[in-house]
Formats: C-alpha cells, structure tokens, sequence
C-alpha cells in the first residue's frame, strides 16, 4: 500500500548501518530467510522521505542520516525500578535495550507468554506460522526493517476457550546503553477460539538517550475471541520512536486497542486492523499529549474485508507549545464488506498558538450499503465553558485543568482494566501538568 | 451598607454601548425583578456583574459589601457570593454534575478559608439540594448540562445556587422555556432560599413568576437605562400596557 519515492541508499549512512545490524541478525532457515527478504526490501525503499505522501508531514530523514549501533551492555536495572513503572501486578515481560530480562520477567507458564528467542529456538510453529506475516514487511519501511533487525521480543499464545486472568504486562525499557542504537522489540500475540485476554505494553527511558526504537506488535485474533491491547509510548524526548501495530481479526473476535502517546521527539505510530470475517468488532482508542517541538503521528488502517463487522475509531490529542501532531485514518472497505458500520473520530485541543495539527481521513469505499462517518476537529478551550467554570468559583488553571481533563477523559474511560486505566490516568494528569507550566 | 451598589455603570461589548447609566440598589433580604424588551441589556447587566470578559465596564461602580466587584475575576466574584443563573448555560461535556459541583463547592469553600469537604460528606448536602429541585439522583451522573433539555438546564442552575449558596443570586430568565411542574419547583426552590441575609435579582419577562416570587421592587430596563422603579404592582401593570408608555418606541426597537 506504500509507494516510497526513495532516497538512493547510498546517501544513507543509517541504510548501511541498519544493513550491518541485520547481518548479525540470527535465527533458523525459514527466519533468516524472511529477515533477507525484509532486509532486502528495506534496503530497496530506505527511510521515507517526506516526498513519500505517507510520511508527508512527519520528517524521518534523520533516521536515515544516523548511523545506528547496536546498544551497548545495558547497566543492571533494579526490580523496583521496573516496579515503580508498572501499571499492573500480574504476568511481566521485560525488554531491556531490547533484549529479555528473564530476571525482571515473571511469566509463570501457565500463561503461554515467553521471550521471542525462545519460543522460536524452541521451534513454535505459531510463530513460524505469524511471525513477520502478521504486519508484513511491505507494509511499511520499518515493519521490513523490524523483521530484518529485531533482537528479542515476547510471544504470548492465549488458548482456545481460555481467559488470561490478568492482564500481560511487557515493558520495553532503554537505558543509557541505547545511546545512539536501534532498539527493535517485536511482540507476538495470538488469541485461539474463543479465548480473552489483556496486554499492556509499556515504552519507557530510563536514561534521557537519542536512541531508535522500531518496535512492532503483531496480534492474531481467533474467532469469537476479545483482546484489548494497550499501549503507553513513553520515552525520553531525543528519541525516535516507529510503532507499528497489526491486529488480523477472525470472525466474531473483538479487538479494543488503546494507544497513549507522550514521549519521544517523534513518535509515529501505525495502528492497523483486518476484520477478515463477519460480525468482527475493531475499536481503537487513542491519546496523544505533545509539548516543546514533539511530534506524535497516528496513521490508522482498517480494513474491512467481509460483510457485516463494525470498526469504532477515537482518537484525541493535546499539544502545546510548538509540538505537532498528525492523524491519518484510513479505512478500506471492500465491495462484499456490505453492512460495514465504520466511525472515525479525531478531536485535537491545542493550548498554543504555534502547535499545529494535520489530520486527514481516508476513507476508500467499494460497497454500497455501508455506513462510514468520520470527524475531525481542531480547536482551542472553550472560553464560554471557562467563563461559565470561574463563575463557579472555578477559576485559572482548574478550570483550565478541568476542561483539558474532560477532552481527554473521554477515550482514557474505554481502558477496561481499572487498575491499568487508573495507572494511565495519573500518567496523563502529571504530563498535562507539566504542559500547562 | 448595601448587599449590592451599582452607580452609573456603563458598559459595552465590541465598542458598542449597551449599559447606558445605570443605578441600583439592593438591600440583603430583597427581591428585585428586572423586566424590559429584547435587547435592552438585561443579560449584559447580569453578565457585567458575573464578570463576563466580553464586556468593558467604561465607567461606574459596582460593590457588592462595599467591596470593588467589578475589579475582581469572575471567580473571585463567585468566592465573594455572587452567583449568576445563565439565560443559557453552557454544556461541559466529560465532566460530571456531581464532580462539578463538589468542586465549586469546595473551591468556593477553600477561597474563603474552609476545608474541602470528602465524597461522602458533600453527598450528604447534595442529597438535601436535590430536594430543593426535586430531582433524584441519576442527574448527578450526567455531564454537566450536556443533552439537558431546557428545562433541565434551568433546573440545574438552581440546584447549583443551593449548593453554593450566595448572597446575591441572579437569575436570568430562568423561569423561560419551563412547563408550569417546573416552574412550580423553581420557583419554590427560589423562596427556599429567600433569607434575610441573601439577596435575588430576577430578569424575567413575565408576570407569571413573580406570582410565585413575590418581588420586593420592579425595575424596567430599556435601551441599557432603568426607565422606571416600582413595587410588585408596577409588573402587573406592564403585563397589561406593555413597555411603549415607557419607552416611547415599539418594543424590540427600544435600543
Ligand atoms: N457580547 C456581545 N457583543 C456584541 N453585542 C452584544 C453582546 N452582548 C449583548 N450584545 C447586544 O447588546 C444588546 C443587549 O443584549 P442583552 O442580551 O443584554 O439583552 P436582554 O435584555 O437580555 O435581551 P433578552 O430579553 O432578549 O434576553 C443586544 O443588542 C445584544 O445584541
Ligand atoms: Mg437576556
């Protein structure tokens, strides 16, 4: 779906250095055949520039100028430290620099969730089966990049007709060891038949580092089964962070995926979901909050592929300063996907003069009897409802904080774990307290 | 001294003059109503004293205990017990009445000095206010005017006025848009709160309400002047004549 207008890659140092990383790259013959073959797509299409209508307003270039190592030995990390970081208390998965942390982790095996590496030295046919085809390669420049570079990662397997009791918890930590690397997690996570589950995934700094993370979660949504995927983007403010997340949905599966954005310098985000059978439920939330000259993107894909399933889209966001922030929501219903019922929403609330906004749906309709809306707003607080506030007794920056909290609140509700909504919302109140100043 | 002391007070929106000299004055205890054709800057005198940014107060005074009001922020205008029923409140979507409520409360409280009150301790009042306005509880749960209908709306304005108990209240045509059920429970609502220490301006343009709201003095405002003060017996005798005896035009073209 991409058409890259690339730069040759000769002019790109971060080409040949990501080229060097993914010749150390290891794994069995059917995966180093799949990490050659995204490598050399990669190698083909290079880093987006901005000619690329994709990554229009979204400047990656100094990706490709950069040339990335891999981290160094990461310094120890302590288990309070991971604590103190968590938003809740059952299984852990824990990423340092990229690599799994058997120590910090705890993944009793009754849960079906293990590091990468293992699960694919331990010859897991599910991940041979999805591993790289979920999201493929050419999907984007660095889904390809990710499966030819990626270190270690996390798979989990829910069963057919089982319940995850809690919530998988995976923390992708840096420390000052990722100075100047590319960090690249993968996570894996299939739902058998029938089968529920929660996975929340943390991105967090633990040293203020210009570092590259290309992380990408790939999910397998079994029929009947329900998954909500929750994912917290908050790293240091020199980093470069591209996401990519892939939902394949089955018949009758529900998917709820709720994105909060907050750190890196540029932080771009591809959320896509496949509704590859009927009755098929697809809800994305999400949150960013930019501040200083941030740039948070969200580019959206869903495509409806059968007849009768419903996609359900929120995303709102907050920018102050000179920050910016993109949305791109593209849904695709194909000519049999009749009876398709797609939303689209995003709603942006700027507290600067010189934050600014690019949002754009990109609705693609083949069939007839659909029903597809889709709204996008820009706007400023209302002086009417701060006005009606002070009158209140409500007044300044409460009010302020108020009106802000309840923008926002809207899409941090639809985090069904409280414990985990509970997290996110403190997470939210203390970074908009930094932006108001 | 005065609850409230309004001297020549001009005032204009957009460089236009809609508050042309006016003077009033209101004693603690007293119900004052406030009549008038369309347009004649009823709302801007009520917005003017609630502290609306819209409005440049060019010259005049207003006191409320002798204090400057007109120098302080609306909130501070709040904190002091000055309480504005809108002609049309604003919606607050995402926030909850009952979240909303406890916070001017305690806003209001910790302006003055007092400590906040809990959860637990604020439903306790709240369940006593939802009386004054015979509502139940699941109002409480609903955004803030969000999807009321306008009858609710106005409902909510008072049920915020008997939370927050003010001195001075200003209800600004609260009594329009509500079937006569709810003017009924308004009105008594109002004279519930009717005390010798606390004093209501009523803007309204019909003598109905003031069946149940007995005022203490009329006043009629047109073209941004009082034109003429009176007793309870001056609005029955506007009911009948209309506003052209006093204002010499047809009603509508008064400003
Ligand atoms: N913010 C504003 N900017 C410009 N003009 C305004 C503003 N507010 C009020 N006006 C004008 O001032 C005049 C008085 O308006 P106001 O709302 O005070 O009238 P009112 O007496 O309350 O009328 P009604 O009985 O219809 O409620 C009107 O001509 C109105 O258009
Ligand atoms: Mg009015």
């Amino acid at each position: 779906m991409t058409t890259v207008a690339p730069i040759a890659p000769t002019e790109q140092p971060g080409v040949a250095a990501f080229a060097a990383l993914a010749a150390h790259a290891e794994g069995p013959e059917w995966l180093m055949a799949r990490r050659a073959a995204a490598a050399a797509h990669f190698a083909e299409v290079g880093v987006p520039s901005s000619r690329n209508e994709e990554w229009r307003f979204t400047p990656v270039s100094g990706i490709a100028t950069t040339a990335w190592t891999a981290p160094g030995v990461s310094p120890a990390v302590s288990a309070e430290e991971v604590a103190a970081l968590r938003l809740s208390e059952g299984p852990l998965a824990v990423l340092i620099d990229g690599r799994f942390a058997p120590d910090l982790s705890a993944l009793p095996a009754e849960i079906g969730a293990k590091s990468l590496q293992a699960a694919i030295d331990s010859g897991d046919a599910v991940v041979r089966q999805y591993l790289g085809t979920v999201a493929p390669p050419e999907m984007t420049p660095f889904s390809a990049l990710s499966l030819a570079t990626f270190t270690d990662g996390v798979v989990l397997h829910i069963a057919a007709n089982t319940t995850l009791d809690a919530p998988l918890e995976i923390m992708h930590l840096t420390t000052s060891a990722a100075d100047g690397a590319l960090v690249a997690p993968r996570v894996l996570v299939t739902a058998g038949q029938n089968a529920r589950g929660a996975v929340v995934e943390q991105f967090v700094s633990l040293a203020d580092t210009l570092h590259f993370s290309n992380a990408v979660t790939e999910l397998v949504l079994g029929e009947e089964s329900w998954v909500e995927h929750i994912r917290v983007q908050r790293e240091g403010e020199r980093a470069w962070h591209i996401g990519f997340t892939h939902a394949d949905q089955a018949r009758a599966s529900h998917y709820r995926g709720f994105a909060l954005s907050l750190g890196a310098k540029l932080c771009r985000h591809n959320i896509h979901a496949r509704l590859g059978g009927e009755q098929v439920e697809t809800l994305m939330y999400g949150l960013y909050l930019t501040r200083n000259e941030q740039l948070a993107d969200t580019h959206s894909a869903i495509f409806h592929d059968q007849p009768n399933s419903n996609s359900w889209e929120v995303y709102k966001g907050v920018l102050a300063d000179k920050s910016r922030a993109v949305f791109n929501g593209k849904v695709f219903v194909q000519p049999i996907a009749q009876k398709t019922d797609a939303k689209q929403t995003n709603r942006n609330l700027l507290l600067s003069d010189t934050a600014r906004v690019d949002t754009k749906p990109q609705l693609e309709i083949f069939a007839d009897d659909v029903k597809c809306t889709h709204g996008a707003t820009v706007g400023r607080l209302n002086d009417e409802q701060r006005y009606y506030l002070q009158t209140r007794g409500i007044g300044g920056r409460t009010a302020q904080e108020l009106l802000i909290w309840a923008f926002a609140a809207e899409v941090l509700t639809e985090v069904t774990v409280s414990r985990i909504r509970a997290g996110i919302e403190t997470i939210v109140r203390v970074r908009l307290d930094e932006m108001l100043g | 001294m005065p609850l409230l002391q309004i001297t020549d007070l001009h005032a204009s929106a957009d460089e236009k003059e809609i508050l042309k000299g006016i003077s009033l004055t209101v004693n603690a205890g007293e119900v004052h109503a406030i009549m008038g054709p369309n347009g004649s800057g009823k709302s801007t005198l009520a917005q003017v004293l609630a502290g609306h940014p819209a409005y440049d107060v060019t010259s005049g005074t207003a006191t409320l205990e002798g204090e400057d009001l007109l120098d302080m922020e609306a909130e501070e205008r709040a904190w002091a017990g000055v309480f504005l029923a809108f002609q049309y409140p604003v919606e607050i979507p995402g926030v909850t009445n009952a979240y909303f409520l406890r916070m001017a409360f305690n806003e209001i409280r910790k302006a003055r000095g007092l400590d906040e009150l809990d959860p637990m301790d604020f439903l306790d009042i709240l369940e006593e206010k939802l009386r004054v306005v015979q509502w139940g509880p699941e109002i409480m749960e609903r955004a803030v005017n969000f999807g009321f209908s306008g009858g609710e709306k106005k409902r909510n304005e008072i049920l915020q006025m008997a939370v927050l108990e003010p001195k001075l209240a200003i209800l600004d045509e609260t009594d329009s848009g509500l079937d006569i059920d709810a003017l009924r429970i308004v009105s008594d609502g109002v004279n519930a709160l009717r005390r010798p220490d606390r004093a209501i301006i009523l803007v309204t343009h019909y003598q109905r309400l003031l069946d149940f709201i007995v005022p203490d003095f009329v006043h009629v405002l047109a073209g941004g002047k009082i034109v003429k003060s009176g007793g309870k017996e001056l609005a029955l005798e506007l009911e009948a004549k209309g506003y052209e005896w006093l204002t010499g035009v047809a009603e509508g073209a008064a400003v």
